[in-house]
């Protein structure tokens, strides 16, 4: 057992961090929401890196990857989160890539692959339906062999960003006689067929970032399809898999936590610091002590799955205590502007949104995210759905 | 012991509840919300006509001769549909001042015009230094002639935009946390020298930044005695409070009901959700915590009256309450609605922002239980 730096590490270390700082867009700086920037903003990162060949830290070196190890994924993570950068966008590369890669034929890979890494294409997620939400598997989007077509029609919804894809992965139900799970077949299809229509949703936040898809007759060529028919499921499973590993989100809350602790430094109660007060430190140090635990958990579940295992079933801790973290950062920092904490900060096409700025400039938008981030505890997988998954998978139960 | 509602007590809350379901249903609060001037003035008019700004004074104040329990029954009801004109702003705690410790003079003055429903009120106290703390106040007023000059920044006031009408605190003497030294204000918004930035808050109201700067004010708009305003501006601050927890049960009631209901009809895996038993679990919690939070709500409504201390406690107590039980009930109605808990187009996400602000204002549960504890 280690859990220190090598000096190739070490020297790693820098080396990344000295790109970043040399190559982060200084545009990018100030924005701190994706839903306050354009889709060439949301992007321009992944452009730098694209250039630099580090878009895809996990990827295998045959498709455009770094193949990094696990200790330097975990170096890059923690410069990219002290430097604030954008999140780049997971649909493609945490999403859809993988399961391209791995379950994908030549011509899918040779098609896709590129450009997901350099930003050209834009995924989104067609898996929720509005009667199809922790029940993914009854699902009812049906797709309809024709030839060497599907016809597709259904409804997707909490589509994230779908207002800017190129791309949607989908799953359809192409056996509706079979078991659940057994009839869902995995389908890429262009945003620009005729018959898709995307339907903005406002969160309560006041952002647009999901969205409802509606598919009417969509016809998507046979050769679209991933892997082989009805066996949709399993490469579903698969990405849910990777996506509960990469929603932890460790670094991104470490600097979340130093963020809160300058805050409260900066609030005063009778004159002293918030984060001197007994009541409110306390609050913090249990935030971080939960963030240390997850922090080695994520690195023990990153290791077993560097030595051939998982992500498997436990990779549902993550997901669980990565969001509760998460929330409870946002709801301690609302707690730590005080009354600041009312004033609205402009988001998306919120109507009633706020061109002066009350208050520190750190306080406006605290709310919003606060109230935006309960999502993280639904989407995903709910954090109800991954308690069973670890009650049936891990214990047996 | 009794906790029944008088038979007049049971026709205001049928009478406002009847006002609400005809003018306040959620989309009409929506535009409301989304509109240049964030409140209606029409309905304002309306609740001005049917009585309801008059229910807490006495008769000889022009009003209906409510109290506690008729504030806590409006409240309930505004908070069931997420009423966003100034009730709590304009009569209870600028009523409260007034009443509490106006002149005959003063009562004489302005209580008629916020019985009409002419005039809105509200009550400008908290300064970004200060936090919760009443008595935490750089602004000052400083005698001049026969009146005062007040200078001074006040942050974060609900209603301001829609008021006519401002209660200052201000120090008149003493160092900036004292307890002694404090003093109230009537001060016109209009008057030379309050200048106001304007926004919109996160729970759909609208308040602002407002600045006095040598703002001349005549002795005759003190209310109470100079420097010995800081027991009345806690005495009106908990019944506040107590009209805030009233409000916040009935948010609170209405995601518990929403809940239970999308529960029952939302089905996955074949069933309807609330058949698996950590949900139902959930929903008895909920049901728990709203209980509580009615039971500490009638608690401090029955004891505004009491000496400052053991009002102190109910207040802070009932605070403490409502913040949790919010919390929760807040968060776990969008857990349990799931995606569309999250949007916008359905009202349980503005239930939540609301219950979440509400512990904000006018202390939230750290600063409470604090207080809880000082006063124990």
């Amino acid at each position: 057992m280690d859990m220190s730096f090598s000096p190739d590490d070490l020297a790693f270390r820098d080396e990344v961090k000295a790109f970043i700082a040399d190559n982060y867009p200084a545009e990018l700086k100030a924005k701190r929401a994706r839903s306050e920037m354009t889709k060439d903003e949301i992007l321009a990162w992944q452009r730098v890196l694209h250039k630099k060949g580090w878009v895809a830290p996990h990827w295998p070196k045959q498709y455009g990857g770094c193949e990094w190890s696990i200790t330097q994924r975990f170096i890059w993570n923690e410069a990219c989160a002290q430097a604030e950068t954008t999140p780049l966008l997971p649909f493609g590369l945490a999403m859809v890539g993988p399961v391209i890669y791995t379950f994908g034929n030549e011509e899918q890979k040779a098609k896709f692959l590129p450009r997901i890494l350099s930003g050209d294409d834009w995924w989104c997620q067609g898996y929720s339906e509005p009667g199809a939400g922790s029940d993914l598997a009854s699902l009812k989007t049906r797709a309809v062999r024709e030839g060497d077509h599907y016809i597709v029609n259904g409804h997707k919804i909490w589509t994230t960003l779908a207002q800017h894809a190129d791309w949607i992965f989908c799953l359809v139900r192409t056996d509706p006689s079979a078991k659940a799970q057994e009839g869902i077949s995995f389908l890429l299809i262009d945003m620009k067929t005729p018959g898709i229509t995307v339907r903005p949703i406002i969160t309560i936040d006041g952002s647009h970032e999901v969205n409802e898809v509606f598919l009417e007759d969509v016809k998507v060529p046979v050769e679209n399809l991933i892997g082989e028919e009805n066996k949709g499921w399993t490469y579903a499973k698969f990405l849910l898999g990777n996506e509960r590993s990469g929603i932890a989100g460790v670094a991104r809350s470490k600097k979340s936590i130093e963020r809160l602790k300058t805050i409260a430094k900066a609030e005063l109660i009778d004159g002293e610091p918030l984060m001197k007060t007994d009541e409110f430190s306390r609050k913090v140090a249990e935030l971080e002590i939960d963030l240390t635990a997850l922090e080695v958990t994520e690195l023990r579940t990153l290791a077993a799955e560097s030595h051939g295992r998982g992500p498997g079933p436990e990779a549902s801790i993550l997901k669980v205590k990565g969001t509760e973290i998460q929330q409870r950062i946002t709801e301690l920092t609302l707690e730590a502007v005080g009354n600041y904490g009312f004033v609205q900060a402009p988001l998306g096409d919120a109507a009633n949104s706020n061109d002066f700025l009350a208050g520190p400039e750190y306080a406006p938008g605290v709310a919003q995210n606060y109230f935006n981030m309960r999502k993280t505890s639904i989407y995903g997988g709910s954090n109800e759905i991954q308690a069973n998954i670890i009650a049936k998978m891990v214990l047996g139960l | 012991m009794d906790f029944s509602f008088t038979e007049e007590q049971t026709l205001l809350r049928n009478t406002v509840h009847s006002l609400l379901q005809d003018k306040y249903d959620f989309d009409t609060r929506r535009k409301v919300v989304k509109s240049a001037e964030g409140w209606r003035p029409e309905f304002w008019a309306q609740m001005a006509e049917l009585g309801l700004l008059a229910a807490p004074f006495s008769e000889e104040m022009g009003g209906l001769g409510g109290g506690a329990i008729e504030t806590m029954i409006l409240m309930e009801e505004f908070g069931a549909r997420m009423v966003v004109e100034p009730f709590l702003e304009t009569v209870v705690v600028a009523g409260g001042f007034l009443r509490e410790g106006g002149s005959a003079a003063q009562q004489e003055e302005f209580i008629p015009g916020i019985i009409g429903g002419e005039s809105v009120w509200t009550f400008a106290y908290a300064e970004p230094q200060g936090r919760y703390n009443l008595a935490d106040l750089k602004t000052t007023a400083k005698k001049d002639g026969a009146g005062y000059v007040l200078n001074g920044y006040k942050c974060v006031v609900i209603a301001a935009p829609w008021a006519d009408k401002l209660i200052v605190s201000a120090r008149t003497s003493g160092g900036q946390r004292d307890r002694d030294g404090i003093s109230l204000f009537i001060v016109d918004k209009s008057a030379t020298g309050v200048s106001t930035r304007d926004y919109a808050t996160v729970d759909g109201r609208r308040a602002s930044e407002i600045t006095f700067e040598n703002v001349k004010v005549d002795a005759a708009a003190m209310i109470g005695a100079e420097g010995g305003a800081l027991p009345l501006i806690e005495k009106v601050t908990d019944q506040a409070i107590a009209a805030l927890c009233a409000e916040a049960i009935g948010g609170m009631k209405k995601l518990n009901d929403a809940t239970v209901e999308y529960c029952k009809t939302r089905k996955q895996f074949g069933v309807p959700i609330g058949k698996f038993q950590v949900l139902q679990h959930r929903m008895v919690d909920m049901f728990m915590a709203y209980e509580q939070s009615v039971s500490m709500t009638y608690m401090v409504s029955l004891k505004l009256d009491e000496d400052a201390a053991e009002r102190a406690r109910a207040a802070a107590g009932a605070k403490v309450q409502i913040g949790k039980a919010g919390r929760f009930i807040g968060q776990q109605a969008v857990q349990l609605h799931g995606g569309m808990g999250m949007t916008d187009e359905l009202d349980v996400g503005h239930y939540f922002k609301r219950l979440t602000m509400i512990d904000t204002q006018f202390g939230n549960i750290d600063y409470q239980l604090r207080r809880y504890a000082d006063a124990a």
